[in-house]
């Protein structure tokens, strides 16, 4: 071994000698950190519930986004850093209301969300549809075409159903209320067994 | 919500979320910190060199090399933290064993690491410092050294050469 070779192998050693400080902890501070002096443009953490993990996406003006596991929450991220803002960060505190109403809804003691909602990923006519939607009470269902119709434009029920297969805040704006004239489920972004389970909680046969 | 996603795709560059970013490079970040600055100082470096990334990020004209951009930052706010504790690395004099160690050798090596030949790059001049760490501790190339030292690739090429020539006569003494 020459001389170069042990100076470079010794030097190389730095590059993976164990280090008594802990880079986890101090991204963790810095993440609390940035939310705190409002940089991160989007906050998210994953919340337990009955239906597996979700992800909950929050900007400063409210709840933006909120994903099933089978939407690929990794995907979600990245349709986020690339729509609203890259400064996209893990900060599970500026989720904290939305998990409590969360909870509480699972729990069944809660009828209404009263969570500020930032409608950034959605259009004009596909938040007439999510509002008109919201509209509807727990506990009950109304169609596709009732919803189109609230939504201005009775005709557009196809229009309407993709709008409500785009909800990007399924549970909060309740998609899951609507279904097909006649009482078939129609669909659901987070698959069909999410929508039963759904009704379920507020008490709808299906 | 992919249709929607689509169009806002087209115009400029597709960064990854900065969380993804964070968790890719914050090893190399902190371990590039803890030699450049010390285990000392690491921590408080790191929080500067992320919110300065975190402030710049949305305006990146490109995805590729963030690698080297992020240890670009960390290099000059290591310097800064050298600064603002007046520590900046002297030159060791021609004496024996100082009673009162140099400030460069009073910061403690991180283990499994030559401490001797540690507080030796710790006392090269900043760019020579500066292209040895990122070379073996942030694993660049020159043209990345060069672009983090704000030099042309052969003044990198030199300072690290240079360096590592310094280490070898004080490794061979």
């Amino acid at each position: 071994m020459t001389v170069d070779d042990e100076l470079a192998t010794m030097l190389e050693a730095a590059g993976t000698a164990p280090l008594s400080g802990d880079p986890a902890r101090a991204a963790g501070r810095f993440a609390d950190r940035a939310a705190a002096e409002g940089l991160a443009d989007v906050a998210y953490a994953t919340v337990d519930s009955p239906l597996g993990p979700l992800l909950a996406a929050a900007t400063p003006r409210g709840l933006v986004r909120l994903a099933y596991a089978d939407n690929g929450f990794d995907a979600v991220l990245s349709r986020l850093a690339a729509r609203i803002s890259p400064r996209v960060l893990e900060a599970p505190e500026r989720l904290d209301e939305v998990r409590r109403e969360l909870e509480d809804y699972f729990a069944g003691e809660r009828r209404r969300f009263e969570l500020a909602i930032d409608w950034a990923l959605v259009g004009p006519f596909g938040r007439r549809v999510l509002e008109a939607t919201s509209g509807i009470a727990y506990g009950e269902v109304s169609t596709y075409k009732e919803v189109a119709g609230r939504a201005g434009n009775p005709r557009a029920s196809r229009a309407t159903g993709n709008a409500l297969g785009a909800n990007p805040i399924p549970i909060v704006v309740p998609c899951h209320r609507v279904l097909r004239t006649g009482g078939g489920l129609g669909g659901y972004t987070g698959g069909l067994d999410i929508k039963r389970a759904l009704l379920a909680i507020e008490g709808v046969e299906t | 919500m992919s249709r929607a996603t689509a169009g806002a795709r087209s115009h400029g560059v597709e960064l990854p979320p900065f969380q993804r970013f964070l968790d890719m490079h914050r090893d190399t970040v902190y371990r590039y910190l803890v030699f450049a600055a010390g285990p000392q100082e690491a921590d408080d470096a790191f929080q500067e060199t992320f919110m300065a990334a975190l402030r710049a990020y949305p305006g990146l004209r490109s995805a590729e090399n963030l690698r080297g951009w992020i240890l670009t930052i960390a290099h000059n706010k290591a310097i800064d933290a050298a600064r603002a504790r007046g520590r900046r690395p002297v030159p060791v004099p021609e004496a024996p064993e100082p009673r009162e160690p140099s400030a460069a050798s009073a910061v403690p090596t991180p283990e499994g690491v030559d401490s001797e030949l540690w507080s030796r790059v710790r006392e090269l001049p900043p760019k020579q410092r500066g292209a040895v760490l990122l070379r073996f501790v942030g694993d660049l190339e020159h043209a990345q050294i060069a672009r983090a030292l704000d030099c042309s690739e052969e003044a990198a090429r030199r300072s690290l050469h240079v360096g590592l020539q310094r280490l070898r006569e004080e490794w061979t003494r």
